[in-house]
């Protein structure tokens, strides 16, 4: 049912005669053991003689620590080691932006789910009874809840020394108090969402000789956990060796240390092998979440439908610990109008610790909650204003050339209002379950459960489009680096490429692979596992890795050319700048193919390393203004057809269709798999998914009562993949993987807003939220 | 842990003498994840899966109608399959249980001896009147499945016995079943309703899930409707039921429940449900009765 445009090949930023190149749609070198389940993921992991880590977390949001008995725990027979903060070998703090989070908690407990102390012993249960053995006197406090009352009000307790606020940021374009013809307001509010990846948290620490240790881990990271892990264990970072396990799903929520440091701890403590694994309960303390946020907007616009301004304040929920809350802050504001032209701005942005769960980096960063207020306050406008909410839209698109809120001009495609004629102009459903005379209950809200056979049953059209940062920004140094190797094995030339950039499930290896075969004209491109012993490649989020670490592949494929071109000018007398490789072969302009690529090789061992940088990004000034604090900008457009039983406020998302420019599709199929992914997580954010938190407690720690969407809950896409290259880019790049998540959110709403008439104001949009 | 495996069901039945604290298990859809997320720590485990007759379930033919013996571990899956046309009501709600693993492997009797609130299999049994068979090495016994739950997760079963069996009469007029989840397919119930017709005898039964501590009917609804149904007629001269019957069977039921406000939805929110549940099942079922067909919307497992 599916219909999928995506680009065919088209060979003309490449000489490549090879298959398998960029433009392609290669298998990934995983799949196979990923679907026959054989795939090795970190919980998998194993090692002769060894023990089993478990922690003990704070059943209370705020406390004071009196005191911590470990004696009868440590008594229990199989427990080896029982730590606490005093065993911290290093520095007990950590954090990606702030360093302000304790390995072990310290006289207080900040967030319920805190780690206090660690046990190992020979088996998982023991590790688990003894736990219950640790005494804690805790001191209970009243934990702080409220971010908005926090940013505000002097009476809350300060959760830190510093205050309450992680970070506050204006940003402010033209004169923001300018009178317009009509004004809209509202005040939006998104839940706290899970990344709710399906392999927990889990790692395998390994002391070495030499008083350093191996991490087996899932991440996101491998480097910037290793700072932070070396810090902690008071090592030298060289004595921190990585390793890069199977990982089931991050969406960044595998960005912050999880058990990095206290697995290192228990296995050099204990002198053997210790493994971790999260139960899923345990996950749901183990990393951070979205950051739930309350949004304040008002639009002005002429009566023809111009935007004359935007006011709007956010208020992010950080949670306990500072995480990626900075980030959040000044992406919130910064694409806090979305992806149009709005000549006087005042947005103002606050990211505030408080004592509920920890919030930093999922898919989409910053971006998702302000998407679901700016859209939604564009469709009350177009309401108003008696407009289609497309054509005002298009109206104030976004394009090239013109400039943010923050004075960034967009020196790239910016096709917004291409997208949007696009996305409305694909097919809609030509048939409505409601309507037919014997429905499959299937086809219909409620799915399985039988609720309805079309009575009540109405159906609703919606659109969202969003605006996305790409790559680290506001002056980050935001690198990747790659090591290619060029070398003759049994008769046949083989790159392998080593980074140590995390593949997620993404299919970074797959690019990896591509790139080195359209660059260096061979078949086989071997992978090398990632871990620590190559340069850094920065994290797998922000929709950066196909960007850096393949800009990263491209430069270090493009040295081992010129190298080996260099060769071959040596060998055969022909001038190297015209010659290039292609299909395994040197061929010179002149007179075609030389030689095989095999024979000049010979026994020559040729490797590369390479960093890739991208443009340089720069802060943002008091008034949020920076000439350039974003490098790229990526943009998407959904378009929602819901069918709402507005009986029993049950949604069945008919159809969900989205146009998004990716720049370059390097590999076509993971480009709409992406799209496909991202644009369900965002139906989640916008039906089902929320985590709920009352006093500090999260109340549905497991997929039972965090509910993600099914495949009766996810409708066949039409997915329609444009690519306008950015120059600025390798091969004309631009992230896919996060605007999906964001635009499908408000499409979504918009659609069961179009179905019921009701405001709808928070997601996710729940049935109570419809009937009542 | 102990884990016990009884080839027999009398050794089944001395086993659980010999350990009143055994914790049976079938299909291990309940106890596995409870043990998983460390919920519970049994100190032994029965295991109950090669107990043959278990498994099996047979007709029985009485003078006031036919009546279907389920054994405890007849799992949803064969629930849907084999007995659709026997017991429609089970059938519809066996498809809104979990995904097809689940279904393949969680029985009938774990549902009851787990006591949920939200169980599926509850309500249909309620509104058909079941009755459970609990055995021990004492003797056999059954009660009114209304009778059965006597609290959240807790049941009328001695320390001693096992559920053997689950006694339905077999369906006389249409059945209909219906469940509240705020996602489509694979999700523990919000709130459940299940609705029976007897036309031979001219009652109605009803079935409420979810919605209180234990699974229950609607007495005044179902008394309601039935005399509504046998005052005018409508047995014989089935037309359609006026919009102040359904309306009036829908208030019944919705006042009925107990309800709480928890993560899954609130109280309010239940009680509205729920009175929209018995509207739209009753009208389904009574269509079924009027037209002679089978329902409309074709029904379908997630």
């Amino acid at each position: 049912m599916s219909n999928t445009h995506a680009p065919a090949h088209r060979p003309q930023d490449l000489e490549e005669e090879i298959a398998g190149g960029v433009g392609e749609s290669p298998q990934r070198p995983d799949a196979a053991l990923k679907v026959r389940g054989d795939f090795a993921y970190a919980s998998d992991l194993w090692a002769e003689n060894m023990i089993w880590g478990a922690t003990l977390r704070s059943p209370h949001p705020s406390a004071r620590i009196r005191s911590i008995d470990i004696g009868p725990a440590l008594r229990t027979p199989g427990v080896h080691a029982v730590l606490t903060a005093d065993d911290v070998p290093g520095r007990n703090l950590y954090g990606l932006k702030d360093v302000d989070q304790p390995v072990l908690a310290v006289d207080v407990v900040r967030y319920r789910g805190e780690a206090v102390a660690l046990v190992a012993a020979d088996h998982p249960e023991t590790a688990r009874r003894a736990l219950e053995l640790v005494e804690v006197d805790y001191e209970v406090l009243e934990p702080v809840l409220d971010a908005e009352r926090a940013a505000h009000e002097e009476s809350v307790p300060a959760v830190h020394p510093g205050g309450n606020t992680v970070r506050y940021q204006p940003i402010v374009k033209g004169d923001p108090d300018a009178a317009a013809d009509v004004i809209v307001s509202g005040t939006y509010t998104v839940g706290m969402q899970d990344q709710a990846f399906l392999g927990p948290e889990a790692g395998l620490a390994i002391p070495g000789e030499d008083g350093g240790v191996d991490l087996y881990l899932a991440t996101q990271d491998l480097h910037t956990d290793r700072k932070q892990t070396a810090a902690a264990l008071g090592l030298d970072p060289e004595q921190v060796r990585m390793t890069m396990s199977g990982v089931g799903g991050a969406f960044g929520g595998r960005e912050d240390l999880s058990m990095q440091v206290h697995v290192c701890m228990l296995a050099l403590r204990t002198g053997r092998p210790v493994k971790m694994v999260y139960d899923r309960a345990e996950s749901f303390f183990g990393h951070v979440h979205r950051h739930p946020a309350t949004m304040y907007y008002e639009h002005g616009a002429t009566s023809e439908g111009d935007l004359v301004f935007v006011r709007a304040r956010l208020y992010f929920d950080g949670g306990a610990y500072s995480s990626k809350t900075p980030v959040v802050v000044g992406n919130g504001t910064t694409l806090g109008v979305g992806p149009y032209v709005v000549p006087n701005v005042r947005i103002e942005g606050w990211g505030m610790y408080t004592n509920n769960p920890p919030c930093g980096a999922m898919r989409g960063l910053g971006a998702v909650q302000p998407a679901f207020a700016y859209e939604s306050q564009m469709d009350r406008l177009a309401e108003r204003l008696g407009m289609d909410p497309v054509d005002l839209r298009v109206r104030n698109a976004i394009s090239r050339g013109e400039s943010t809120p923050t004075g960034q001009v967009l020196d790239y495609p910016a096709p917004v209002e291409e997208l949007l004629r696009r996305v409305r102009d694909l097919p809609l459903p030509e048939t409505s379950a409601a309507e037919a005379s014997d429905p499959d209950i299937r086809d219909l809200p409620g799915g399985a459960s039988n609720t309805t056979h079309g009575e009540d049953v109405v159906r609703g059209i919606g659109y969202g489009v969003c605006i996305k940062n790409v790559c680290y920004a506001e002056g980050a140094d935001d690198f990747s680096t790659a090591r290619v190797r060029l070398q003759v094995i049994a008769g046949e030339p083989i790159a392998m490429v080593h980074t140590a950039a995390a593949e997620v499930g993404q299919g970074l290896v797959t690019v990896q692979q591509q790139i080195t075969r359209s660059e260096l004209g061979v078949e086989r491109v071997n992978i090398h596992p990632n871990d620590t012993s190559v340069g850094p490649a920065g994290s797998s989020s922000a929709s950066r890795q196909t960007y850096v670490t393949g800009g990263a592949v491209q430069a270090a494929c493009r040295a081992v050319r010129a190298e080996l071109l260099d060769l071959t000018a040596r060998e055969l007398g022909e001038p190297a700048a015209g010659l290039s490789l292609s299909g395994g072969k040197v061929v010179s302009e002149t007179s075609g193919v030389l030689a095989d690529l095999a024979d000049v090789l010979g026994d020559e061992v040729i490797e590369e390393t390479r960093e890739y940088h991208h443009r340089e990004t720069f802060p943002l000034d008091e008034q949020g203004s920076s000439e350039r604090a974003q490098v790229q900008h990526a943009f998407s457009a959904h378009r929602a057809v819901v069918d709402v039983d507005t009986g029993l406020g049950l949604v069945k998302v008919v159809q969900l269709d989205c146009s998004q420019d990716v720049g370059k599709a390097v590999n076509p199929d993971s480009v709409v798999g992406q799209i496909q992914g991202g644009s369900a997580q965002g139906l989640g954010l916008a039906v089902m998914e929320e985590i709920q938190v009352s006093e500090g407690r999260i109340d549905n720690p497991s997929f039972t009562d965090y509910l993600i969407p099914t495949i009766l809950d996810m409708p066949p896409m039409n997915v329609d993949v444009i690519e306008r290259g950015d120059p600025n880019a390798p091969y004309g790049v631009r992230g896919v993987g996060e605007p999906p998540t964001i635009s499908s959110t408000p499409a979504v709403v918009a659609a069961i807003r179009a179905a019921t008439g009701k405001a709808l104001d928070h997601v996710p949009v729940g049935p109570d939220h419809i009937v009542e | 842990m102990d884990f016990l495996r009884p080839a027999s069901w009398s050794e089944a039945l001395e086993a659980k003498a010999n350990h009143p604290d055994a914790t049976p298990i079938a299909g291990g859809t309940d106890v596995m994840v409870e043990l998983n997320f460390d919920q519970r720590r049994p100190t032994t485990l029965l295991d109950l899966t090669r107990i043959e007759r278990l498994a099996q379930w047979s007709r029985d033919s009485h003078p006031e109608g036919d009546v279907l013996r389920i054994g405890a571990g007849v799992p949803y899956s064969r629930l849907i399959g084999e007995l659709g046309t026997s017991l429609p009501g089970l059938a519809i709600a066996s498809r809104t249980v979990g995904s097809p693993q689940i279904r393949n492997r969680g029985t009938l009797g774990g549902n009851l001896a787990s006591a949920s609130p939200a169980g599926d299999g509850h309500p249909p049994l309620i509104a058909s009147e079941a009755e459970i068979e609990l055995e021990s090495v004492r003797g056999t016994r059954t009660l009114p499945v209304s009778d059965f739950f006597t609290g959240v997760k807790r049941t009328a079963l001695a320390d001693d016995e096992l559920v053997s069996a689950v006694h339905v009469p077999a369906a006389t007029g249409p059945q209909q079943f219906s469940k509240i989840g705020p996602r489509n397919a694979m999700v523990i119930a919000v709130c459940t309703f299940a609705v029976a017709l007897h036309p031979q005898r001219g009652t109605v039964g009803t079935g409420l899930g979810s919605v209180a501590p234990t699974p229950r009917s609607a007495t005044e609804a179902e008394e309601f409707l039935a005399g509504e149904l046998a005052e005018n007629g409508r047995w014989e001269r089935p037309d359609p039921l006026p919009e102040s019957v359904i309306g009036r069977f829908g208030e019944l039921v919705a006042r009925a429940a107990a309800p709480i406000d928890d993560v899954r939805g609130t109280a309010r929110y239940r009680t509205h449900a729920l009175g929209v549940l018995a509207r739209r099942t009753l009208g389904w079922a009574w269509d079924e009765y009027r037209n002679g067909t089978e329902t409309s919307g074709r029904q379908g497992c997630a």
